[in-house]
């Protein structure tokens, strides 16, 4: 992204800039380091009794099988939810971009999930999908499906994608539709005299256009899936069952906040943001490089 | 302008009147946080102000602080940070945390002893207690909201089965062919289970008077192993996992899930917490009654007595002496029998003391309420054994879901009873491991 | 939309109305859930048309509101909720433009540090660092108070991250337009890429807003005096009854008036919107 013009000043970034560091040092960088400190130690809840272990919480976490179970139950979640949230919420972006009457009722319709606070959705989809209040289910059998997450893995898995992607969509649409009508008017048209068809128009032109938006949604998409599922998880099915839907970050919140094991949790998250990072660097070196500014 | 005398004088009046309220109310101020939210939050705050109504030196300020989990962590967090409560509710599986946590709590013995208050520990109903003390019997906790599991059964359902609606199955046989006429009479399901390491092992193993775990149930020690694989355990997971192939028995929920499978009739029995009264009440659109734990007949010492779940008020140390005062007081306030009555009753959990037990049986409740008074009874039978008293164990809301997982598998056809029960008891151990080496 | 083409027409808002279907069906459901009176909602299975306890499941959440919390005013929760949510997006947004703005049209030692350092904070999530953060805030003297509600939330990465794909997105010609009329840093800034910045500027202050505005875990953390807490927790608050039976008809009325200032902020922002895209076309 270079070869930019940029403003000569010398002091004034750094004070545009300080606000923002100054709360991320001592509101993320401080805590967090304490946090990840943690990982090399072994103590008891409240901090009694402290003893240095040094990798020995990153041996425990990585010979269990039940941890390696886990990283592949999160892969196929993360890759899920990321697809089925953008995907969908990109094609709802277009059409509500093209119409004229009702778009302010079809946007704030599409919107208002995001306003359901997480832990709520989760029951909600609960409610929907309960083998025995659930209305989903007491559709599913009257034509003959008995759904039953509480012991079918597969379905339990199903249903945490759906319900972590439903509360994605939202947000993703907000973006969308906010960088689809920052297009100018103009350049459609320009593309339209052309003799270019709505769908050429899209792949051609709207894509292109929107792909740093579509690059920064990936992004953002793949970290949700990594970091804030949690709150469905455990409300919907608490990883279960048989740990079909334990992903990472479920297993790390258990540890810490349910199980009070500090340093386990620390050296799982520790593990998490590696591969989080890993997986962000890979998208700026090679997703980026697609990107039209 | 100068400030004359007169202007002095006005300054020096207004403000003594200004400070003058907040120099007399100099009452200690003790932070208490709770987990209860809806009814019986307000139910809770209630206590609270009763108290503070009773008595000007002190007062409790209870606040709700999220669900247990999230009080727990919050309390844990205000420890490290210096800010910690008076007095906190920690539910039963955090026992022994808090427990090993000897720096950071002020066991309830110590607290009315320093405090002068008077305490007399046999006042106490010992199955409901038992959970909270130590092996020589001197209090940790106080409980506060406590239950155990009974049998509730659909006595429509039972009618049309062509059972007798006025005698519930009272052994695991006996309900074996209660399901049988229930699903010939045309019930989808038999019976199903709220909190299955709850009531399925724990209580079960209590019940039948075996044991969970070494060491007293790791009343004993840290190094406590875990029992519930043995033949007699794998022989009741066994059975109802049998029962779970025709939906004699149907798995419903970890947690208490199960209850609209019985309260929308399609399991006719169900096992699930003494608390859960009034919600089945409320919902069911059915006579039901309320029978005792079944247990397997050919064990000796079976029926023994039931343990309980729920949650104690834990204090946090680092207080003054004059607030640990008045948290005795407080403790002494919800310890009267009036206090305790009117929270078993309002509420459905189990009074702490056997004064509030013969009060609201004076005052003609279980009368007017048939089937309210058999968890106490259950509890009550018999004074508990090593096996009977409770858990100690830590780590345990881990645990529970290992054996959650575990069963999980059996129900769902994936694993036999004795491998299921063997896997759980391995992967516990290895927790329990863990908290001993935390705590060394 | 340029051609008229009927059939292209039809089949998108056929599309919307699918999706909005999907999209919108567990509102849907928690809205029929609220005019039901408990037995019906826990019962199998819950009937899809709005029951007949309308007025009275809200006139209770709304009075009833107001025992729960101990005597608050809802009034008073839906202030607090109002508070952070407004002081979370605006913070938020104020700083991340800023930052973005120096990261994007400034050259400067450090600089590629800054914007990775900005960006880690999405790496760890909030509840694992959420208990020695309870400490620093403690150590600040910050509990129980709006600036502690707040402030350590703003640090985020999410905005400004969008910002500099917006800007780095922004014509070379502005800028170049802009040195030429002897424009400083700071009237580029107000007088160019202010306005054309409106509806990436919108789109995130609704989803700032709602962030703020679901807060749960912070809120009930940093503060014990209950006066301060906001609508969701008060939500949560009817969830936890241990074993007894939770009134979801109440829940699921709390929730839907707990999302209506959400809801009408992103309907105010739809004006803004518009009003925002059509000054562009001129």
């Amino acid at each position: 992204m270079e070869r930019r013009r940029v403003f000569p000043h010398r002091v004034l970034p750094y004070l545009l800039v300080a606000p923002q560091i100054a709360v991320t040092l001592v509101f993320f960088f401080w805590p967090a380091s304490q946090a990840l400190w943690q990982s090399v130690l072994i103590q008891d809840a409240f901090g009694l009794s402290t003893r240095f272990a040094g990798l020995e919480n990153f041996r425990t976490i990585l010979s269990d099988p039940d941890y390696r179970h886990s990283l592949g139950v999160t892969a196929v979640f993360s890759s899920a939810v990321s697809a089925l949230a953008l995907g969908s919420a990109l094609g709802l972006a277009l059409m509500a971009d093209r119409v004229v009457r009702g778009a302010r009722a079809y946007r704030t319709l599409l919107i208002w999930p995001y306003a359901v606070a997480p832990a709520v959705a989760g029951v909600l989809w609960l409610f929907l999908f309960n083998p025995t209040v659930g209305i989903v289910a007491f559709a599913l059998r009257q034509v003959g499906y008995r759904w039953n997450h509480l012991l079918d893995g597969r379905e339990a898995l199903l249903l945490v994608v759906l319900a972590a992607a439903w509360k994605q969509i939202s947000y993703n649409f907000v973006f969308f539709l906010a960088g689809l009508q920052g297009i100018g008017r103009a350049v459609i048209e320009a593309a339209a005299i052309d003799g270019a068809g709505p769908a050429r128009r899209v792949v051609s032109v709207v894509l292109p256009l929107l792909s740093p938006t579509v690059f920064f949604l990936v992004v953002v998409n793949v970290v949700y899936a990594f970091f804030d599922t949690f709150g469905i998880v455990h409300a919907v099915t608490g990883g279960g069952p048989a740990k079909a839907t334990e992903i990472l970050v479920f297993k790390v919140f258990r540890d810490g906040f349910v199980g009070l094991d500090l340093g386990r949790s620390a050296a799982q998250s520790v593990i998490l943001m590696a591969i989080v990072i890993g997986l962000t660097i890979v998208q700026f070196r090679w997703l980026e490089r697609r990107v039209h500014y | 302008m100068p400030m004359t005398r007169r202007r002095w004088l006005t300054v020096a009046a207004t403000t003594a009147a200004v400070l003058k309220p907040t120099l007399v109310r100099a009452e200690t101020e003790i932070q208490f946080w709770h987990a209860m939210g809806g009814a019986l939050g307000e139910k809770t705050k209630e206590l609270a102000e009763g108290f503070n109504r009773s008595q000007s030196e002190y007062r409790v300020n209870a606040v709700y602080k999220g669900n247990y989990t999230e009080t727990m962590t919050g309390a844990i967090a205000a420890f490290r940070a210096r800010q910690q409560p008076h007095i906190v509710q920690v539910f039963e599986v955090g026992t022994a945390t808090m427990m090993a946590a000897t720096g950071a709590i002020k066991p309830v013995h110590a607290l009315m002893a320093e405090a002068g208050e008077k305490f007399d520990p046999a006042a106490y109903l010992p199955a409901v207690t038992g959970y909270y003390t130590t092996a020589d019997g001197r209090m940790l906790s106080l409980p506060f909201n406590s239950s155990t599991p009974v049998l509730y059964y659909n006595k429509d359902a039972f009618r049309k089965a062509g059972l007798d609606p006025a005698r519930p199955p009272r052994t695991w046989p006996e309900v074996g062919e209660a399901v049988r006429k229930l699903q010939a009479a045309g019930l989808a399901c038999g019976f199903t289970t709220c909190w299955q390491s709850w009531i399925q092992l724990e209580n079960f193993s209590a019940w039948h008077n075996v044991p969970f775990a070494t060491r007293a149930n790791g009343f004993g020690g840290l190094d406590a192993e875990l029992r519930f694989n043995s033949p007699l355990h794998v022989r009741h997971i066994g059975q109802l996992a049998e029962w779970q192939k025709t939906k004699a028995f149907d798995y419903g929920g970890r947690r208490n899930e199960a209850t609209a499978k019985f309260t929308s009739g399609e399991c006719g029995m169900l096992t699930e917490s003494s608390a859960g009264y009034a919600g089945i009440k409320r919902t069911a659109k059915f006579e039901f009654g309320i029978g005792t734990l079944p247990y397997w007949p050919d064990v000796a010492g079976a029926p023994q007595n039931t343990i309980i779940g729920g949650a104690s008020l834990w204090v946090m140390a680092g207080h003054s002496p004059q607030a640990y005062r008045g948290v005795a007081r407080f403790f002494s306030y919800l310890s009267s029998p009036e206090v305790q009555a009117d929270w078993h009753q309002f509420t459905g959990y189990l009074p702490i003391t056997r004064a509030a037990w013969d009060l609201t049986r004076k005052q003609g409740f279980y009368e007017k309420n048939p089937g309210t008074e058999i968890s106490i009874l259950q509890m009550t039978g018999k004074p508990p054994t090593e096996n009977s008293k409770g858990l100690r164990l830590g780590n345990f809301v881990q645990i529970r879901d290992v054996i959650d997982e575990e069963l999980e598998a059996v129900w769902a056809g994936k694993k036999p009873a004795k491998e299921a029960l063997d896997a759980a008891v391995r992967r516990g151990n290895d927790l329990l491991r863990q908290f001993e080496r935390a705590h060394r | 939309m340029v051609e008229r083409q009927p059939v292209l027409t039809a089949v998108t808002h056929l599309v919307l109305v699918l999706g909005i279907l999907v999209v919108a069906f567990p509102i849907y459901v928690t809205f029929v859930a609220s005019t039901h009176p408990l037995e019906d909602v826990a019962r199998a299975p819950m009937p899809l048309r709005p029951g007949d306890r309308l007025a009275e499941n809200y006139a209770a959440a709304l009075t009833e509101g107001l025992r729960t919390v101990g005597g608050l005013p809802v009034g008073r929760m839906l202030a607090n909720s109002l508070v952070m949510a407004l002081g979370i997006a605006v913070g938020k947004i104020a700083i991340s433009i800023l930052s973005a703005y120096a990261i994007v049209y400034f050259r400067f030692p450090l600089r590629t540090v800054c914007f990775w350092m900005i960006f880690m904070t999405l790496m760890l999530p909030v509840e694992v660092r959420i208990v020695p953060t309870y400490q620093v805030v403690a150590d600040l003297g910050l509990l129980n108070s709006y600036a502690g509600l707040t402030v350590p939330l703003i640090a985020s990465a999410t905005a400004t991250f969008l910002f500099r794909q917006f800007f780095l997105g922004v014509p070379e010609e502005l800028f170049d337009a802009a040195r030429i009329d002897g424009a400083g840093p700071v009237r580029f800034f107000t007088d160019i890429l202010l306005p054309i910045s409106r509806t990436t500027l919108a789109a995130l202050f609704v989803i700032l807003f709602i962030y703020g505005w679901n807060q749960y875990l912070w809120p009930l953390l940093v503060t014990t005096d209950e006066s301060m807490y906001t609508i969701v927790v008060s939500i949560h608050r009817m969830t936890s009854v241990a074993e007894a039976q939770v009134e979801w008809h109440r829940v699921m009325a709390t929730t839907m008036l707990a999302m209506l200032p959400p809801v009408a902020v992103v309907v105010l922002m739809q004006r803004w919107f518009v009003k925002g895209l059509m000054e562009t076309e001129k």
